[in-house]
């Protein structure tokens, strides 16, 4: 089984608890204006890895693992358009008791019945979702990223429903995903979940612009400013909560 | 005699008894007493008001010293020895702790044994001149080491020492990274330690060959040293004859007894050993009897630190270019496990680490770690939260290490082990394997000076470079450059031996102790990825009108150095084992055990200068990677592989050590301060586990770096770690400093 790659990174800390190691999947349908890994976004390309590649070298890492309660975290890109090989993959990694966590924005879910036996297969071999909440209003989500989020906040009810441990991420640009309305509107749903451990804001950042230019596309974001820190204490303080 | 015992049984009082009150036996008197500690630090206490005082003039001091040019008074007249200066002060009331090199702080003693030229050269760079009388007998009575080995050196040293294939060689500065057992003096008494030291002088053979000659003379001086010794302390006012009776007058005796060595030897790395378990017993004592608390205990621990972070030494400019900075690796080490599995972690293991607060960061003294995954959680977590706050610690693997030292070794200078008291090592700079690929590539001829260094054997001509045949001559030139590297060694230190021995520090060790031949090699990830190029891409040369090859054309990708890809880190692996091996078929000096060291201190930037382009695409003068880190900006799968990369190079072929320094920014060890606390002892466990040996941890954001270029002055306690050492950012070199800014700062978020 073989899956499309972008990169590995051996020593995520972010992204899930403990040390990470981090599988970038290549391709997604989303096309956020804030994407710091614009370079993940086309289908089929990057660099083709079968799963006993990956294990192989996730198994040299495993001291640090255990060491820091890390695990893996599949990312992306968005892994969940490789549903076969996320699933192959996981179930591997459960096998040598490795903890894992898939950072996703549901952006492709559907309830199609071939899908939904997938990702229930895919829970099984899944101990946490990182689950990108990009903006609660669906026509400013439209604009952000390109698609809606019905289907999005459909998966989110899919894995409450499941009890899935999840992780809500919310990424802050200022100007675009802070209005205190749009805020309080998302922690409303949140509360609506029963599977929510942790709810973290994102502070906008402008590390990736470097990617956009050297894939040609013109930044939609130019100017945005990263949020100063009152505006991250303020969205911290509605969103997160204790 | 009833008295001296009386005193004897004074100053024991309360300890646990053994094999160490029958013979010198420091490490039996160490796991007898130990009190493990297994908490936290919520029991350290703040700088008392005396410390606060006398750091703010050493503050001062450091400014003025700064503004003065990197010296603030040299002495010119007096010849360094134990005895040659009248006590100094800092602030006499205050001090808990005294004595200086000379009779006055940052005053810098004149050392010319090492050679007469540096010692003048330190001092004209600065605006001193050595006084005449002096510089006449130094250079028309009294021979020096620097003179001892140019007699001897042939042209084929002189030619490689100048092309700098072999550089870095203590043969005109003392070779230092000898650790006395200053304990010892604490425990015994100085009486003790000279009775010890006759009986074996006594003890040695009477047929007088050349061994036994060197031997008595050698007793005899280190006889002399420790009455010196001890008059220094009686001028201070302080009778050191006997063991010391509280905490206090154990720091105090252990300090002159290092104070001594310092007095004596501008060695690079004047390293102090494994000193704060052994003094936390002293002070537990004096805390269960109420004669200390903690603040008081806190305070003599602060005083000591104060004492060697201003050791101080005359160097010449170009010293402290290779060197950066003024580093005197008073290099301390912390913690480890015994081999009975009880960690040595005490209180005043936590008590060392919080003088990073009590007196801010610096670079001295060297502190270092000896980790293991079995150490307690409280310490493993402190250590992490003091190397995120200041990175000024280093950490050792304690588990590779303990097979091979025990459990009562010390580091020397950066990542040199050896067991105290016991064992002691010959330095030996370092080999640059890089130059040596590019010889062979040329014939034996420098591809700068087009000199021909190495042996005449035929260059290659080939248009691309064929791995087998590159392979075929590189071996030939490691043959030479090993037997020449092992020789030039020898001649070294045969006369370091005979005109500038270490009295004192060997006065404090046994009197049969293991010497080691300590050689190193510098380049190894540019060797490497340069092998990896000619063996997975296509190489071609552009040779000049000489014939040879002063750049490299690479076609195609090639695995690199730093990816934890075995194809790559394979060739890093068989190139310490094969080198090692080539070191080992050549005799050594005194019957020294042969060992290397994968280290470059930081001089990584001046062999780098010297190094033409290599095929690797590292372009001519730019700076190879430090100690056996990848080269930077090489690494693409993030810190844990470049980490794994390094791990892989076997530490029982390597044993004076393996450097490796990693920086990381603050957020990317986690969010929040605990996650990133908790990561990065983890990191340290994983590291370990996979057999890596050394570590410098450092942690902050380039902007930092780059704001302290611009205005030094805002940061005049910026601490980073180099090559096994830490250095004050701000007395870099321009060069140094971009090389610092420019290296891998794993960054992913």
């Amino acid at each position: 089984m073989k899956g499309h790659i972008h990169s590995i990174e051996t020593c995520g800390t972010v992204d899930g608890p403990g040390i990470r190691y981090i599988v970038f999947t290549q391709g997604c349908l989303l096309r956020c204006q804030y994407c710091h890994n614009a370079d993940t976004w086309e289908i089929g390309k990057g660099k083709s890895m079968t799963v006993e590649e990956i294990i192989d070298d996730l198994q040299s890492y495993i001291p640090f693992i255990e060491a820091s309660r890390g695990g893996i975290t599949v990312s992306g890109g968005e892994p969940l358009l490789q549903l076969d090989f996320l699933i192959a993959l996981l179930k591997k990694c459960k096998k040598i008791g490795v903890h894992t966590a898939i950072d996703t924005s549901g952006g492709c879910y559907t309830n199609e019945p071939v899908i939904q036996a997938k990702l229930d297969q895919l829970m099984e071999y899944t101990d946490l979702v990182l689950l990108d909440l990009k903006h609660i209003d669906p026509k400013r989500h439209q604009k952000l990223t390109g698609k809606p989020n019905e289907h999005i906040l459909q998966f989110a009810r899919y894995l409450s429903d499941k009890k899935k441990p999840v992780w809500i991420r919310h990424v802050l640009v200022p100007g675009i995903t802070d209005e205190e309305e749009d805020l309080r509107h998302l922690r409303a749903f949140i509360d609506t979940l029963k599977n929510v451990e942790k709810v973290e804001v994102l502070p906008y950042h402008q590390l990736g612009v470097y990617k956009w230019e050297q894939l040609g596309h013109k930044y939609p974001l130019k100017g945005v400013q990263p949020p100063a820190a009152e505006t991250i204490a303020f969205a911290n303080q509605i969103l997160v909560k204790n | 005699m009833t008295q001296v015992l009386e005193n004897v049984v004074n100053a024991w009082q309360e300890f646990r008894g053994g094999k160490w009150k029958k013979e010198i036996d420091v490490r039996d008197f160490i796991l007898k007493n130990i009190t493990v500690y297994s908490g936290d630090e919520s029991f350290l206490a703040d700088a008392t008001n005396a410390t606060n005082v006398l750091w703010k003039q050493v503050m001062e001091l450091t400014k003025q010293e700064r503004e003065n040019g990197g010296v603030l008074d040299m002495d010119t007249k007096i010849v360094s020895t134990i005895t040659s200066h009248e006590p100094g002060y800092l602030n006499k009331g205050l001090e808990k702790i005294v004595g200086f090199q000379t009779d006055r702080p940052f005053k810098r003693s004149m050392q010319p044994f090492g050679g007469i030229r540096i010692a003048e050269q330190s001092c004209e760079s600065y605006g001193f001149k050595v006084d005449e009388e002096i510089s006449r007998i130094f250079w028309d009575w009294r021979k020096t080491h620097n003179q001892g080995v140019f007699d001897v050196y042939n042209e084929e040293m002189k030619a490689a020492r100048k092309s700098g294939v072999i550089t870095g060689l203590p043969d005109a500065y003392g070779r230092g990274r000898i650790i006395g057992d200053y304990r010892r003096v604490a425990l015994y008494g100085v009486d003790r330690l000279i009775e010890e030291k006759k009986n074996d002088l006594q003890l040695t053979s009477k047929t007088m060959s050349d061994d036994v000659i060197r031997l008595r003379e050698e007793l005899s001086e280190q006889i002399r040293s420790l009455m010196e010794l001890k008059q220094m302390a009686a001028a201070h006012g302080f009778d050191i004859s006997k063991p010391a009776t509280n905490a206090r007058e154990a720091f105090q005796w252990l300090y002159f007894a290092y104070l001594a060595a310092i007095k004596e030897q501008n060695g690079a790395a004047m390293s102090l050993g494994r000193t704060s378990t052994f003094l936390d017993i002293y002070i537990e004592r004096d805390l269960q009897n109420g004669a200390l608390t903690e603040e008081e205990a806190q305070e003599l621990v602060d005083h000591f630190v104060m004492k060697l972070r201003l050791v101080k030494f005359a160097r010449t400019p170009d010293y402290n270019e290779l060197f950066s900075g003024d580093p005197t690796w008073v290099t301390e080490s912390i913690g480890g496990i015994a081999l009975d599995g009880r960690p040595l972690v005490t209180k005043n293991s936590f008590r060392f680490l919080h003088t990073l607060d009590n007196l801010g960061p610096a670079p001295e003294p060297n502190l270092t770690v000896l980790w293991s995954p079995k150490l307690p959680e409280g310490f493993k977590n402190y250590c992490a939260k003091m190397s995120i706050k200041t990175s000024a610690i280093q950490y050792e693997n304690d588990e590779i290490m303990r097979p091979e030292f025990g459990d009562d070794y010390g580091i020397a200078c950066c990542v040199s082990a050896m067991r105290i008291g016991k064992q002691m090592q010959f330095f030996g700079a370092r080999a640059n394997l890089a130059k040596a690929l590019l010889y062979a590539i040329n014939g034996g001829k420098d591809e700068k000076s087009k000199a021909q260094v190495g042996p005449e054997f035929a260059p290659i001509t080939s248009e691309v470079l064929d791995y087998n045949e590159v392979m075929r001559k590189f071996d030939m030139t490691m043959e030479w450059l090993a037997e020449l590297y092992i020789n030039t060694l020898n001649v070294i230190h045969y006369m370091h031996d005979k005109y500038s021995y270490e009295r004192v520090e060997m006065a404090l060790h046994d009197t049969e102790i293991i010497r080691t031949m300590a050689t190193g090699i510098a380049g190894l990830s540019v060797v490497v990825d340069s092998l990896s190029a000619i063996k997975y891409a296509k190489v071609t040369p552009i040779r000049d009108e000489n014939g040879i090859a002063v750049d490299f054309e690479i076609e195609g990708d090639f695995p690199k150095y730093g990816n934890n890809d075995d194809r790559v880190d394979s060739i890093a692996v068989e190139l310490v084992e094969y080198f090692m091996k080539k070191l080992r078929k050549y005799k050594t000096y005194r019957n020294s055990v042969h060992t290397m060291s994968i280290l470059t201190i930081t001089s990584n930037v001046v062999y780098g200068n010297k190094t033409g382009n290599t095929p690797d695409g590292r372009r001519a003068g730019e700076p190879f990677a430090p100690g056996a880190n990848p080269m930077h900006g090489r690494d693409e799968k993030g810190a844990l592989a470049s980490l794994l990369s390094v791990a892989k190079l076997p530490y029982e072929q390597a044993l004076d050590g393996i450097s490796n320094t990693f920086s990381i920014i603050p957020k990317a060890l986690g969010k929040e301060e605990e996650t990133q606390i908790k990561n990065l002892a983890a990191l340290l466990d994983g590291y370990t586990e996979k057999e890596g040996h050394h570590l410098n941890i450092n942690v902050f954001n380039r902007d930092t770096l780059m704001d302290a270029m611009e205005h030094p002055e805002k940061y005049p306690q910026l601490t980073i770690r180099v090559s096994g050492y830490a250095v004050n950012f701000i007395k870099l070199t321009r060069e140094q400093q971009i090389d610092v800014v420019n290296r891998t700062m794993h960054a992913s978020m």
